[in-house]
């Protein structure tokens, strides 16, 4: 008997073949964010399914929100795309990847990929979050890329971790920081190429990965295939993509992408008065903890009486103690099942069974961490529309 | 099916996956299809800030209360920060062009 599985695969790898080489531009439809100049053409890339397109040079792609409402792990064909330079790897040869780790360290080393799949593998489920998500809803409006709230994702990432291959180079003696490149680069030599830091305690905690496997298949493309760092609990900045070069250095990395880029207010909760510019900056680091809705789109009509809401929540890394909800605007909570725990990075579903009244209702949704940090009433603002964690509401009509 | 042909065919997925992966991969992206708007100096835009990234850069911004100082400051950015090889002279086009058409 043939196996079923077997011909999957092999039609599988057809497909994926296929797909890998289509040029056509495919204008699929639109989509319209809820914020002004938000209109989106939905586009289609190999590897991936039909997309909301932010920008096409370098690809930037925003996952429709629906997808959330399908599980906590968010499909590989699903899952946003963020880049920052235009010349990337497209015919990278995954034979030839070489991962070179050097700098502050007693042997620095050269891995292939067969190298890095050969050593012990480790598995971790966390969402990866673009620092821009949600920059749309800032107001005042910021510079930047125009995101509604699909620029996250959460996934299972399997790979070895950063602390592994940086006790087999031998870090040395008064190391400070690690830095990491990825294969893609700026099309002039004169802008500066992406590199991103993490402390040297960061980088030896034992979490950061270096992975190469993402629900189970390897990376697709343009989620940084054939190996990205994983940094649970951050914003994506530091998820390096195409990641070729590790370097250990002895000071505090000061390139552009750290020193003036993804910074932000060095306030207490990290915003200032809307439309004011901070005095003093730090390098954007955890996410604040977001909860959503995502069954009950905004301006829906629903029947009056019971209904069951459901959604998402995560954090920077404590993990969800509680999600409770609101069918009056933020008067009166209840407090929502959580679903089950794939870990403190990950999405953490919720579900709460409602009686809806008939009229207009606000539906609002506030998640509280296991440290106590919960989200604001009104959006923290700052200017380049990170952190956004605001309580949401969805406003329907229930006949 | 026998068991040669599901060797043989067992071959065949062997090779496949082996020239999946042992080529480059040729990743291809969709063609472009964002257009600047028709306007005065559009060909200087066009030349200046479609060298580094796609129209849809400039055309998914917000509208602004102060556009001229919005996209004087964008401009600015991209000639400072990431190094736009931009003539002094073009400059005023490119963000008097900008502030009229976004």
């Amino acid at each position: 008997m043939i196996d079923r599985r077997d011909l999957l695969k092999g039609a599988g790898l057809t497909a994926l073949a296929a797909g890998l080489g289509s040029t056509k531009a495919l204008a699929l439809d639109t989509v319209t964010l809820p914020f002004a100049n938000g209109e989106r053409p939905l586009v289609k890339y190999p590897q991936k399914r039909p997309m909301i397109g932010l920008t096409s040079r370098p690809p930037q792609l925003e996952t429709p929100f629906a997808v959330f409402n399908d599980g906590p792990i968010t499909p590989n064909n699903a899952f946003f795309v963020r880049y920052h330079l235009s010349d990337l790897p497209y015919d990278l040869d995954p034979d030839k990847f070489t991962l070179e780790v050097k700098g502050k360290v007693d042997k620095p080393l050269k891995l292939s990929l067969k190298d890095i799949r050969k050593m012990k593998a480790t598995e971790i489920v966390a969402v990866n979050q673009c620092s821009g998500n949600s920059r749309g809803f800032s107001e005042p409006r910021v510079a930047g890329g125009q995101l509604a709230n699909g620029a996250m994702g959460c996934a299972r990432w399997r790979g070895v971790p950063l602390k592994t291959v940086l006790e087999m180079a031998g870090v040395q003696a008064g190391a400070k920081q690690v830095t990491f490149g990825g294969m893609d680069g700026p099309v002039s030599d004169k802008t500066p190429d992406f590199v991103k830091a993490l402390d040297i305690d960061h980088a030896r905690d034992g979490e950061v990965m270096l992975a190469y496997g993402m629900n189970g298949e390897d990376l697709p493309f343009l989620n940084g295939f054939p190996l990205r760092l994983v940094v649970p609990g951050y914003y994506g900045t530091y998820w390096m993509k195409h990641l070729n070069e590790i370097t250990v250095i002895d000071s505090v990395y000061d390139g552009f992408w750290m020193k003036s880029a993804y910074r932000i207010p060095d306030t207490p909760n990290n915003a200032i008065e809307p439309g004011t510019a901070p005095k003093a900056t730090i390098p954007i680091n955890r996410f604040t903890i977001r909860s959503f809705i995502t069954n009950v789109a905004d301006g829906a009509k629903l029947k009056a009486g019971s209904t069951t809401l459901r959604g998402i929540a995560f954090d920077g890394g404590k993990g969800i103690k509680e999600v409770s909800v609101s069918t009056d605007g933020g008067k009166t909570w209840t407090n929502a099942k959580l679903g089950k725990d794939l870990g403190k990075y990950a999405f953490r579903e919720w579900k709460l069974p409602v009686k809806l009244a008939a009229g207009p209702v606000e539906l609002k949704v506030r998640a509280t961490g296991n440290a106590g940090e919960t989200q604001p009433d009104t959006p923290r603002w700052n200017p380049a529309g990170y952190l956004r964690n605001v309580v949401e509401t969805v406003r329907v009509t229930a006949a | 099916m026998n068991r040669t042909s599901l060797t043989l065919l067992g071959l065949a997925l062997a090779a496949c996956i082996g020239a999946a992966t042992a080529a480059p991969i040729a990743y291809k992206t969709p063609d472009e299809v964002a257009a600047f708007k028709p306007g005065p100096n559009v060909d200087v835009v066009k030349n200046n800030c479609s060298a580094c990234h796609s129209v849809d850069y400039v055309v998914t911004q917000p509208p602004m209360k102060d556009k001229k100082g919005f996209w004087q400051a964008e401009v600015t950015k991209m000639i400072k920060v990431y190094g736009a090889p931009i003539d002094d002279a073009d400059v005023g086009k490119i963000v008097d062009y900008l502030a009229a058409t976004y």
